[in-house]
């Protein structure tokens, strides 16, 4: 199918960007790589009267570290981002995650803050967001706000934006000293659609395990490790708790029950992967 | 800042297959069919629509990339590339059409302009891809002839032969 009539607009700033969102409100839609957004357009499940593009802003373009994030702005691609040198020192998570990002092909278009912005509920990146409790910069006229990962994406495909603001940036917390982390992920062919990603932290005696693809959003959950104690049934336990309190159903692509097993088993794979990496 | 109004046809300038090329265009119209129903360059074939299939992947600005993801405004000024640049018109094929065509990469032949950008795009920036990598882009298509073996029998080929020996 085609996509429905709008207007599109082509702003040479920020500025004039947040001047069409104030305009149009609800009735716009903006696009940066579009590689989420093409395709509800050509489905016609999404019927912006107005797209207003934003990829070439050079604004947006830049990938920045600060003392404790990387700032990744709104232009930034998810092939630009994975070709950025030392991203497995600095945001060892997003190193690992990013190949599963869709295709080779998606990934040389779509945009990171993008994919946080349209919030597929088992897509990667606000995934590796929530598990490492970044957070999201959102401009409008009336002013910019950063918004925690989890204050962020309120639940499928739907986040706290408001109609007149812009995702400018993304901040994914820095490595620290001592952490290790770990991703994985069960899809029927590589760059589908994830049925569960997970994604692990281990630091400090504590765990941190984050699954996709089973709530309406990513979900994360941190437990307490005793040092030097062996935390095996008591991980088995808080796993199966975790994979319970999830709430997944069956759909076409698993059932709940496949979907909790995986929670389960490659939760644990994860969580000691990132366990022997943070020693 | 620029606007193209809705239901009115706009002028599309860029360079396809390194020749400047124009044609008119409604800011809805996808590239595929820009590329297609426009320019005629008929090469590019339409699978799915969305960003699945792969059938429809071109070259912009030197990165393979889905053209029904793509709107045809969005592709002003800049550099495309189709499968009908792979090789002079009446000309020899690349290295990559021939070793498609020795090992029979082709069946219905509906998938394979796709593959071939997405493969040129890889050879480009990896000269000597190694077999992840070549699964990897070859992963972003779907042959629904399933003849990924001839595919990636002669993408091995080509990987192994390309380059002259300099490291990747």
């Amino acid at each position: 199918m085609k996509p429905v009539n709008f207007d599109y607009y082509r702003p040479d700033t920020v500025d004039e960007a947040l001047d069409l969102l104030a305009e149009h409100g609800e009735d716009a839609r903006v696009i940066a790589g579009g590689q989420s957004l093409m395709a509800l357009l050509n489905l016609r499940l999404a019927a912006p009267r107005a797209l207003i593009d934003i990829a070439h802003l050079a604004e947006l373009s830049y990938c920045r570290d600060s003392a404790t994030h990387m700032v990744i702005g709104a232009a930034v691609t998810q092939a630009q981002l994975l070709a950025q040198p030392g991203l497995a020192d600095a945001v060892p998570l997003l190193a690992q995650a990013l190949p599963h990002v869709g295709h080779f092909q998606t990934r040389n278009r779509g945009t990171v803050c993008g994919s946080l912005a349209h919030g597929d509920p088992s897509s990667e990146l606000p995934l590796c967001l929530a598990t490492l409790e970044g957070a999201v910069v959102l401009r409008s006229k009336r002013g910019e706000r950063v918004l925690k990962a989890s204050d962020f994406q309120t639940g499928l495909l739907a986040t706290a934006r408001e109609p007149d603001e812009l995702v400018v940036a993304a901040r994914y917390p820095l490595k620290r000293p001592g952490a290790g982390y770990a991703f994985a992920e069960v899809a029927r062919r590589h760059g589908d659609f994830a049925i569960v990603s997970l994604a692990a932290v281990a630091e400090n005696g504590t765990l941190r395990l984050g699954v996709g693809g089973v709530a309406d959003r990513p979900a994360a959950r941190t437990w307490q490790v005793a040092p030097g104690e062996a935390p095996d049934d008591q991980l088995g336990d808080a796993l199966n708790e975790f994979a319970w309190a999830l709430g997944g159903e069956d759909d076409i692509h698993a059932s709940a029950r496949y979907r909790r097993d995986i929670v389960r088993k490659l939760g644990r794979t994860v969580l000691e992967e990132a366990a022997t990496c943070a020693s | 800042m620029r606007k193209l109004s809705q239901g009115e046809r706009h002028r599309v300038s860029f360079t396809l297959n390194g020749k400047t090329v124009s044609g008119w265009a409604e800011p809805r119209m996808l590239l595929t069919d820009f590329l297609r129903q426009e320019l005629g360059e008929t090469g590019t074939h339409v699978g799915c629509e969305h960003g699945v299939c792969g059938a429809c992947t071109v070259r912009i600005d030197g990165d393979a990339v889905r053209a029904c993801l793509c709107l045809a405004v969005q592709a002003e000024g800049r550099s495309v590339d189709t499968v009908e640049g792979l090789a002079e018109h009446d000309g020899p094929l690349s290295a990559l059409q021939q070793a498609f065509r020795k090992h029979h990469a082709l069946q219905c032949g509906y998938c394979t302009p796709g593959i071939l950008m997405s493969l040129s795009d890889l050879f480009e920036r990896t000269p000597h891809p190694d077999e992840d990598q070549l699964r990897d882009v070859v992963g972003g298509h779907l042959c629904r002839c399933t003849g990924y073996a001839g595919i990636m029998a002669a993408a091995r080929e080509v990987a192994g032969e390309q380059g002259g020996g300099d490291a990747d």
